[in-house]
């Protein structure tokens, strides 16, 4: 299991499907291009090509996923596998070849399967959600651009691809976001997520860049993490360019303070907000950080220590989306809250040096938030409206499918056994460390401020999906007409998944666990953690039968105390009221200033668009560019007036024979122009040519004689 | 065939479109067809010839100069007619022979008033002529010729085509240009003089060969000179591209010249300037070079910021591309101000991209002035509705000029930015990573404005004063097959960027290290470089002077 203890003896793997793992991407980038140029051609629109590409790409995503895992058995336990790589020539600068490449391994496999999995699932649901849309067929195009892209990102063998594959996914978001750009609101929800991730972007850059004149110049993932775990990167430049990409994953992955555009986002259609902004796109930071964990790791000096940049981001952002999905009507936008504070979990995870346990919350989550997401999307489907507070409630009735699978992630969500977040999140908890005060964890170190943070987000997170689900389903219908559940192309993907929420979370059940035979735990973090030496060495922590009793209980707390506000007191004021009319807020002072700040998104948003933003482009700009007219072209114009002066004093006096020869040389061209030249001012330009190219001449010989 | 090519494949490019211009003027005024047929024919003409040399360039040896023509031209002040392409002309003179002919298709239906399109056309082959002359002239009285070539029909195009204020803004590029262009004849002539032919093999001392210029017949020159005459060739080049602060006659150019001459001025005009670092000042003085590159890369830096915020200030959509133009050349400077081959062999890269990318950027402008007969981004909106393709096409040309991975202009830039984490050792480190920090912020103000311009003009649906105007129609026959070569290269180059580096890169490499050795480019490459250079220039002298 431990990269040094198998260090010394690499076995490579090999296997047609993860050779050739670049066939997974492109499939979907061919049909990006047929819907694109020849989709309105098809019966269909375009949406059959899609879910043909998607489900190719699926199964070689799956193939290759079980020809890792065969490669992992035949390797056996404590031999390392190295991961396979395939190169070509990309481009040439200084002499140096780069390389565009596919690398595949454990993580890369996992990330294939998800990304895959779900795009499939919402390119079947997608062909009834936007059934008669205004551009069908376009949206098709850019699901299939955007699954290509991302699945080019998961298999980037360096870094610069990975800035490609980055990029791209970002532009599909801004054109899915914007789809609707009819309305202001929506290219201004799409301009705001490009701004935001460009914004980040700078820090990509940047790290990138650091790191590539560190590593003696390889944009190579594996070399990277190589130099970077056997020390051959000095310690400033690997926490520089650590620091550098972690504000790029900020901005992807939606951490605090670069998150706010991640509820906006929510403007794009609903299987959009499913894929993109909660099961795959936004993990493309978390994914950043566990491809270069070495880097990371290192940078961030994780090992041995209580706190640090990565989980700090990580433990701020898992709280404050938690508490803005408390505030939030719409009910898309609590579930992007709970997808900023779930990535939250991820990153700080990752921050506290617990690798698997992330990726694995990364996997489990993808399958019930993408859930929550379609669900929501069906909810919407029956009462044209997001707002749970004017147009939801009761809607268990009408549509149980949708119901129940909700129910079941939500359950998920909350983290509550057997169900696939509570064994994600409590490998989180565990793995912080932080539970050293009652006995030794064996963590990376003693994070004992993350472990609280987390089990105060466990709290809010059950207690928040309580209110969303009561909102919904539960209370009196308060929308208009009659509600009705949604076709089997929208139902048969949330039951899908409903499942896998329930099932994800079987695959690592925690090390030492007495309920199943020995052989059943652990699978997910032997396939996925990488054990060759482009991984550093990481510890793992002990589970722990208290902190999983704890964190449930506190799990339940949560959902107790929100049943019991919802169920009993709300609904015991009137079946059909949202919250209590004399609630805190109204008689709180410090209540109601707290909800306003949460309200208010903590005003962040103010002061990026309002202030920063605002100030750029308005009184900055203005600033500059009048400088530019009033300031630099003054001067030119000055300088012009001055030797026209000038010059007609000097062409007064110079000879104009003298002047007439190299008037001609310049001259040639007004006679091919016609009539229209002729009533140009040619002389005065002829006359100013000619003075210039004197007064050169004899520059050049006052000139030549002083040097 | 390589034997012909040798001998006359040069000759024949660069003079090819001065012959059809002849051509076309001799074509009586009423016969408009036979006058467009000529000006097309004899740039495809041109096109093919360039595909010839391209098909017998040898890529293994891209860093030497290939087709090479010497013959006696001025005696008197020994200056030869030399031409030659190496891997840094070859791009750029391919860029040349591509945009000119969709620049013709182009105007065919859209000559701007007062028409007269037989001298319109002429002046189009004349600056062709100018543009191939400039990148694959080796004498530098040749390179100066070609170099002033193009000023006259820029003028008239800007004077005679343009917009309103046409007069001004044609004046103003004239004697913006021809000032720097004075200056930089002055620094040629004090290279005459000053320079050492026989250092680099000649049998005079007195040359304009730019081969042996940059070839080591500069060694010997004080360093004091050599700053001046650097000075002088930068006002020069500097005002071509344009640097921050002799940009301010691009915005009134761009914005009244007419929309093939916009095209042309940003496809390939302003790189006659870069081209002019790269090619000529660079090599020739490396060690002036490098005392001016902490100066150049802060006027670039400066420009990438400060043209990012005159865009944002706009109102009209095109004077908003022609400053992006400014922050764009902003990023090809400071690559060249690297003094590395990473960062100019990214300059290069750069070039080319932003050439297609705001070339296209401009064809667009003028085909939404043509149909809004407005670039007011605040009338504008809702192209997308009203016109789908040409709307998809901004939409793709925006994301492509703010420098998004896997299209073009992302090898100008972020190589750019890469370089200069790095610059040659002679240079500060800190200085240039200060400026790389910088550049990297110009990235997030070039997605703002234009991604503003796109939202304005693109999104929402139309005002009412346009809904229901005939004029406003989607991409028509011309148009299409005018973007095109130029929208497929975007994709093809942003995906294959070895196609340039290909040729540029060896070139780059071999035009720093210059002919008398590995010792300039050590000097340069070393934290001690003004010792080294010292050293040089004494053993230069020696040899010189033996």
């Amino acid at each position: 299991m431990f990269a040094a203890e198998a260090a010394e003896s690499i076995v490579h793997a090999s296997g047609w499907f993860l050779e050739n793992a670049w066939l997974v991407p492109a499939f979907p980038a061919v049909s990006f291009l047929v819907i694109l140029f020849f989709g309105k051609r098809f019966p269909k629109g375009g949406s059959e090509v899609g879910i043909a590409a998607v489900a190719l790409s699926f199964v070689f995503a799956a193939a290759a996923g079980i020809q890792w895992i065969g490669q992992v058995n035949s390797a056996g336990e404590g031999a390392a596998l190295g991961a396979v790589s395939s190169t070509w020539t990309w481009w040439v600068n200084g002499g140096i070849e780069f390389t565009i490449g596919t690398l595949v391994d454990g993580l890369a496999a996992v990330l294939m399967f998800v990304v895959t999995t779900v795009s499939l699932l919402v390119h079947v649901y997608s062909t009834d959600y936007v059934a008669g849309d205004r551009r069908y067929t376009h949206f098709f195009a850019f699901l299939s651009l955007f699954t290509a892209a991302m699945l080019f990102f998961v298999l980037s063998e360096n870094t610069l691809q990975m800035i490609v594959g980055w990029e791209l996914v970002g532009v599909c978001s801004f054109v899915l976001i914007g789809h609707w750009w009819e309305e202001k609101p929506n290219s201004d929800a799409a301009l705001k997520a490009f701004f935001t991730n460009r914004v980040g972007d700078i820090g990509l850059l940047i790290g990138v860049a650091v790191l590539f004149f560190a590593a003696e110049g390889t944009f190579s993932v594996l070399e990277l993490n190589k130099m970077a775990v056997s020390g051959e990167i000095s310690h400033l430049a690997l926490l520089v360019g650590a620091c550098a990409l972690l504000a790029a994953v900020m901005s992807k992955s939606g951490q605090f303070f670069l998150h706010t555009w991640l509820p906006d986002a929510m403007a794009g259609p609903t299987p959009v907000s499913a894929l993109i902004h909660a099961a795959t796109m936004v993990v493309a930071g978390v994914y950043l950080i566990a491809r270069l964990y070495g880097v990371f790791f290192e940078g961030f000096s994780i090992a041995g220590s209580s706190v640090n940049l990565l989980a700090i981001v990580g433990g701020l952002t898992t709280l404050v989306g938690a508490s803005l999905a408390f505030v939030q009507r719409d009910i898309k936008k609590v579930l992007a809250y709970s997808t900023i504070s779930q990535l939250g979990y991820m990153v700080l995870a990752l921050g506290v040096g617990a690798w698997t346990a992330a990726v694995f919350h990364l996997f489990t989550h993808a399958f019930f938030k993408a859930c929550l997401f379609l669900g929501s999307g069906s909810v919407s489907h029956a009462v044209h409206s997001f707002d749970m507070k004017s147009d939801m409630g009761g809607l268990r009735r009408w549509m149980p499918h949708t119901f129940r699978t909700f129910v079941i992630a939500s359950v998920a969500l909350a983290g509550i056994p057997p169900l696939a977040g509570f064994w994600s999140k409590d490998e989180i908890l565990a793995g912080t460390g932080g539970w050293g005060l009652a006995g030794g964890t064996g963590g990376n170190g003693a994070y004992l401020a993350m472990l609280i943070m987390g089990l105060a987000t466990a709290a809010l997170t059950a207690a928040y999906m309580t209110r969303c689900v009561y909102l919904t389903f539960f209370g009196e219908f308060r929308g208009h007409g009659t509600p009705h559940e949604s076709g089997p192309r929208i139902v048969a993907p949330l039951w899908i998944l409903a499942v896998l929420a329930i099932v994800a979370g079987w695959a690592n059940l925690p090390k030492g666990f007495q309920l199943v035979p020995k052989g059943w735990t652990e699978r997910f973090g032997h396939y996925a953690e990488p054990t060759a030496d482009y991984f550093p060495v990481i510890a793992h922590a002990t589970p722990s039968w208290t902190l999983a009793i704890l964190s449930t209980v506190v799990a339940l707390g949560g959902i107790a105390v929100a049943a019991r506000y919802y169920f009993g007191r709300v609904r015991a004021e009137s079946p059909a009221a949202t919250e209590m009319g004399r609630g805190w807020t109204k008689r709180s002072r410090l209540a109601a200033a707290g909800h306003t700040l949460l309200a208010k998104k903590y005003y962040l948003d103010h002061l990026y668009t309002g202030i920063i933003a605002g100030g750029v482009k308005g009184p900055i700009a203005r600033a500059a560019y009048k400088f530019n007219q009033d300031g630099i072209d003054r001067v030119v114009n000055a300088a012009g007036e001055k030797s026209v002066k000038a010059g007609h004093v000097v062409y007064d006096i110079i000879d104009q024979k003298v002047v007439d020869g190299v008037v001609n040389a310049s001259g040639v061209a007004p006679h091919l122009a016609g009539e229209e030249m002729r009533r140009m001012q040619t002389g005065k330009v002829q006359s100013y040519a000619g003075i210039v190219f004197v007064a050169a001449a004899l520059l050049a010989l006052v000139f030549i004689l002083v040097l | 065939m390589q034997a012909f090519l040798d001998d006359w494949g040069l000759t024949l490019l660069t003079f090819l479109p001065l012959f059809g211009a002849l051509l076309v003027v001799a074509i009586p005024k009423a016969d408009e067809q036979m006058q467009k047929a000529v000006a097309l024919l004899s740039t495809l003409a041109t096109a093919t010839v360039a595909v010839l040399l391209l098909a017998w360039f040898d890529l293994d040896s891209a860093g030497s100069l290939q087709f090479v023509i010497d013959r006696s031209w001025i005696d008197v002040i020994n200056s030869r007619y030399i031409m030659g392409i190496d891997g840094i002309s070859l791009p750029l003179m391919l860029l040349t022979v591509l945009v000119v002919p969709l620049c013709v298709i182009y105007s065919f239906k859209h000559f701007p008033e007062p028409r007269n399109p037989k001298a319109f056309l002429a002046l189009l082959l004349i600056l062709e002529t100018g543009m191939i002359g400039t990148f694959v002239a080796q004498d530098l009285i040749l390179f100066f010729v070609f170099f002033e070539v193009v000023l006259l029909p820029m003028y008239f195009m800007i004077g005679v085509w343009g917009g309103e204020n046409r007069r001004y803004a044609a004046i103003k590029f004239f004697l913006y240009t021809l000032f720097g262009s004075a200056l930089m004849l002055v620094s040629f002539l004090a290279l005459f003089f000053l320079s050492d032919g026989t250092l680099a093999g000649l049998a005079e001392a007195n040359t304009f060969d730019m081969r042996a210029l940059s070839g080591g017949a500069t060694t010997a020159i004080a360093r004091t000179s050599q700053m001046w005459i650097f000075a002088g060739m930068f006002l020069g080049f500097g005002v071509k591209v344009p640097i921050f602060p002799f940009h301010t006659w691009l915005p009134d150019a761009h914005t009244e010249a007419p929309t093939v001459g916009s095209v042309i001025l940003a496809a390939v005009l302003l790189k006659l300037g870069t081209y002019g670092f790269v090619r000529v000042a660079l090599p020739m003085l490396p060690e002036a070079a490098a005392a001016w590159a902490p100066v150049i890369g802060l006027l670039a830096v400066i420009g990438i910021i400060y043209g990012a915020l005159g865009c944002l200030a706009q109102k009209d959509m095109k004077r908003l591309i022609a400053f992006s133009s400014v922050a764009h050349m902003g990023f090809v400077m400071l690559g060249i101000a690297t003094m590395t081959d990473f960062g100019i062999n990214a300059a290069v890269f750069g070039m080319v991209a932003h050439g297609l990318i705001t070339g296209m950027l401009f064809f667009l402008a003028g085909s939404v002035k043509d149909r809004y007969h407005t670039l007011d981004m605040s009338r504008l909106g809702g192209l997308l509705v009203q016109a789908p393709k040409m709307g998809w096409i901004l939409g793709f040309c925006a994301m492509a000029s703010l420098g998004l991975p896997g299209l073009a202009g992302f090898w100008g830039e972020f190589p750019a930015i890469l370089a200069s984490y790095n610059p040659a050792g002679i240079l500060s480190e800190a200085v240039f990573r200060t400026y790389m920090v910088i550049a990297a912020v110009g990235t997030v103000l070039a997605a703002g404005y234009l991604l503003w311009m796109l939202q304005k003009a693109a999104f929402g649906t139309p005002r009412e004063e346009f809904a229901d105007s005939p004029d406003v129609k989607d991409a028509s026959k011309h148009e299409f097959w005018a973007w095109a070569p130029m929208l497929v290269l975007i994709v093809v180059l942003g995906f294959y960027p070895r196609l340039i580096h290909e040729a540029s890169d060896p070139a780059v490499g071999e035009s720093l290290v210059v002919n008398v050795g590995d010792n300039v480019y050590d000097c340069l490459d070393s934290e001690d470089g003004n010792e080294c250079f010292d050293d040089l220039r004494a053993e230069s002298a020696r040899r010189s002077n033996g």
